[in-house]
């Protein structure tokens, strides 16, 4: 019964993470939907590890905390150089990629 | 090895020395090196002339050699082999021999020159490749000759290839004799499926046992003389050799007098079996010799390059030739082509010396009372014109009434009188130029004038070789009347040149044709002596009387322009309209498409990429949703 509660709670943050990174509009804010998105991904791991009674995904949790924390330096580091350069961090003004 | 094999060889080492080091080496190693590569295939000539003469007596005249099989592809078979007999024994000896003398006498003709290596480069190449053509065993191997002569022509055609004229000339030699040569291959293809061999020995064997068809033998004889035509300058292929004077007068002399040009003449005297088992190839041989003849005579007569004159003179005296061989006599053409070769360098060497003289001026308007200026180079023209305008007991006379007796002897009238008429052009032409030339009033300016001078020994010897040899030469060929044995020249043939069927001419009757082409050449000395001596007014009366004939006569009755007209514009038009419609219509368009397409479809591909991350995120998204959905049923 936990298992499934838990599962559920992430499943319904990985979505919530999933709308706010689509809908919001200034790269701070969607690189916290993306720690959520991540963040449910590790629930989820541990809800059917704890269900399971194995330690495998447990020791991958580990790991993605270790990712994210590196995906955090990295991207913050890229978010602060990008204001640097265009005096904005809302993501209408970068489309520089545009085909 | 036989010696004759070696003849070739020493001028296509230094045609490829040349080529390679022509322009790092001093002249004089040029000089040296081109002259004696010629020297050489003249002492080997000779020496297989000598060794034919003793094997000749032992019944062995005709030697053969093979290198190695050239094509053997099923049934077709061609060898690289050459063959020795008397005819090809006389052609070798003129070749080395007249061009030792021409070599020579360009040593001092083009030392003024720039680009010295590449001239005796393409000299060397084309003693060797004219050798190969008159060596060569069957008709394939000489193909290869036929070429290389044909390449080497347009090479010295345009040789000052600066000057737009001389590279428009050799272009002209070069596509016009390209048509010749389509006839000449088809020729020797359809000989190939008539008779299964190209090889000349093979060949006569088959024409005498009559395996071959009539109707194939006549079209590929026809066809063959298409090249012939188209080498040897005659109607209706012959518009490339007066344009060919551009080159310099040397290779004039060598390549478009007396060996070139002459090869279509070889090559039907070669085939002798095959014209002669055709009467209706032979005929239109005989036709079309005897209208080149007269054709290209009146031509020359109101011409005023010195060269031009020369040139067709050249075609006239090529259509003798083949008007002898059509008939026939096959040897009285090739005693003509033989004597030709000596008093036609002659007469272009002479004008060569002329023209050095005047500081390159050619036009006849601008030149006479040389006489006293050149006191070396006019006697010897005068001996060249004395003999190609048939003054008896001189090698023109002898040459040119062997052909028109025998033309006569087979009662081949027409062709005989319209060989008669030639002969009285003849004289009047070459008297005209020698009377414009050497006598009357100095008409050049008082600038020539300063410069004039008699040309170097090394050019002057040459001539008086030649003018020797064109006195004596006609001596080996004495006409019948003096005996049957008398002529020494078609008894050496004979091997190869099976002489005809004998005419019916009475001994009166041939005495009657000797004085007859006798008085021509005094006819028409006398009527030049008149126009251009006597009464000068007289020319300049007459064009003025005959305007259209005059001007008719004097652009070639407008060949060129009507070449131009229907063969020439209609190609240039059909194959500008085919470049637009054609190479710009569709395939450059199918080109430029191609790039242009991929363009576009990268223009509408980069639609997708808006640069937001919103979007990138949206299509993440799909696709994880798509994935998921395969994934899950």
């Amino acid at each position: 019964m936990t298992t499934v509660a838990v599962v559920g709670l992430s499943i319904v943050l990985f979505v919530l993470g999933t709308i706010a990174f689509i809908v919001k509009r200034d790269l701070l804010t969607q690189f916290m939907a993306v720690e959520i998105m991540l963040n449910a991904a590790n629930l989820a791991f541990l809800g059917l590890a704890r269900g399971s009674g194995r330690l495998d995904a447990q020791v991958i949790v580990f790991f993605v905390m270790t990712v994210a924390a590196a995906e955090a330096a990295v991207g913050l580091a890229i978010v602060l150089h990008i204001y640097r350069r265009k005096k904005s961090i809302k993501t209408e003004d970068l489309d520089r990629l545009r085909g | 090895m036989p010696v004759f094999v070696f003849i070739p060889l020493a001028p296509v080492l230094g045609a490829l020395v040349l080529f390679l080091f022509g322009r790092r080496l001093p002249r004089r190693t040029i000089s040296a090196l081109a002259c004696s590569t010629i020297a050489a295939a003249f002492v080997f000539s000779v020496a297989a002339f000598i060794n034919l003469l003793s094997t000749a007596a032992s019944g062995q005249n005709i030697l053969t050699y093979k290198l190695f099989t050239w094509i053997s592809a099923g049934a077709f078979r061609a060898d690289a082999a050459f063959r020795f007999d008397p005819l090809a024994a006389v052609m070798v000896l003129v070749v080395t021999g007249v061009g030792l003398l021409i070599h020579v006498y360009s040593v001092g003709y083009m030392s003024r020159e720039r680009d010295y290596g590449r001239y005796f480069a393409c000299l060397n190449l084309f003693t060797f490749a004219m050798l190969l053509l008159v060596l060569a065993d069957n008709l394939v191997f000489m193909f290869v000759g036929w070429e290389g002569v044909g390449l080497c022509s347009y090479l010295l055609i345009g040789y000052w290839f600066e000057k737009p004229s001389a590279a428009d000339a050799g272009k002209k030699a070069f596509l016009v004799n390209r048509i010749g040569d389509a006839g000449f291959l088809l020729g020797i293809l359809f000989l190939w499926t008539a008779a299964g061999t190209t090889s000349f020995f093979s060949l006569e064997i088959a024409v005498a046992g009559s395996v071959i068809a009539p109707s194939l033998a006549t079209l590929s004889a026809v066809l063959l003389f298409i090249g012939a035509a188209g080498k040897s300058a005659q109607i209706p292929l012959y518009i490339w050799l007066p344009d060919a004077m551009e080159g310099p007068t040397p290779v004039s002399a060598l390549i478009h007098a007396a060996t070139m040009v002459t090869a279509g003449v070889y090559m039907v005297a070669r085939l002798n079996p095959l014209y002669s088992f055709s009467p209706a190839a032979g005929q239109i041989v005989a036709f079309v010799g005897a209208l080149t003849a007269v054709y290209a005579g009146t031509i020359a007569l109101v011409q005023n390059d010195i060269k031009r004159v020369l040139a067709y003179s050249t075609i006239s005296q090529l259509g003798y030739m083949f008007l002898g061989c059509g008939v026939g006599a096959y040897a009285a053409g090739v005693f003509h082509l033989f004597t030709h070769a000596f008093f036609k360098s002659l007469l272009f060497l002479a004008a060569g010396s002329v023209i050095h003289a005047l500081s390159g001026e050619q036009d006849l308007r601008r030149m006479g009372g040389l006489k006293k200026y050149l006191p070396r180079t006019y006697p010897v023209f005068l001996v060249g014109a004395l003999v190609i305008a048939g003054v008896p007991f001189l090698s023109g006379f002898f040459s040119k009434d062997a052909i028109l007796v025998s033309a006569f002897a087979r009662g081949q009238w027409f062709v005989g009188i319209l060989g008669l008429a030639g002969a009285v052009l003849t004289a009047f032409y070459m008297f005209r130029l020698i009377f414009l030339a050497f006598f009357g009033n100095e008409r050049f300016p008082a600038e020539v004038k300063s410069h004039i001078h008699e040309s170097p020994a090394v050019m002057t010897r040459p001539l008086a070789v030649l003018a020797f040899l064109s006195i004596v030469a006609g001596f080996t060929g004495l006409p019948a009347v003096l005996g049957k044995r008398a002529n020494l020249f078609s008894r050496f043939l004979e091997p190869v040149v099976r002489p005809a069927a004998e005419g019916n001419l009475s001994l009166g009757a041939e005495w009657t044709l000797i004085l007859a082409s006798a008085a021509c050449a005094a006819v028409g000395i006398w009527l030049a002596y008149l126009f251009y001596v006597r009464n000068t007014a007289l020319p300049g009366r007459w064009a003025a009387r005959l305007p259209r004939i005059y001007r008719l006569l004097g652009r070639g009755y407008y060949v060129d322009e009507i070449y131009g007209a229907i063969v020439v514009n209609p190609l240039v038009r059909g194959a500008d309209a085919v470049y637009r419609r054609f190479d710009l219509g569709i395939i450059d368009a199918a080109v430029d498409g191609t790039g242009r397409a991929a363009g576009y479809f990268g223009k509408a591909a980069g639609l997708v990429q808006t640069g937001w991350i919103k979007d990138y995120a949206l299509a993440v998204l799909f696709g994880l949703v798509i994935f998921l959905g395969v994934l899950l049923f």
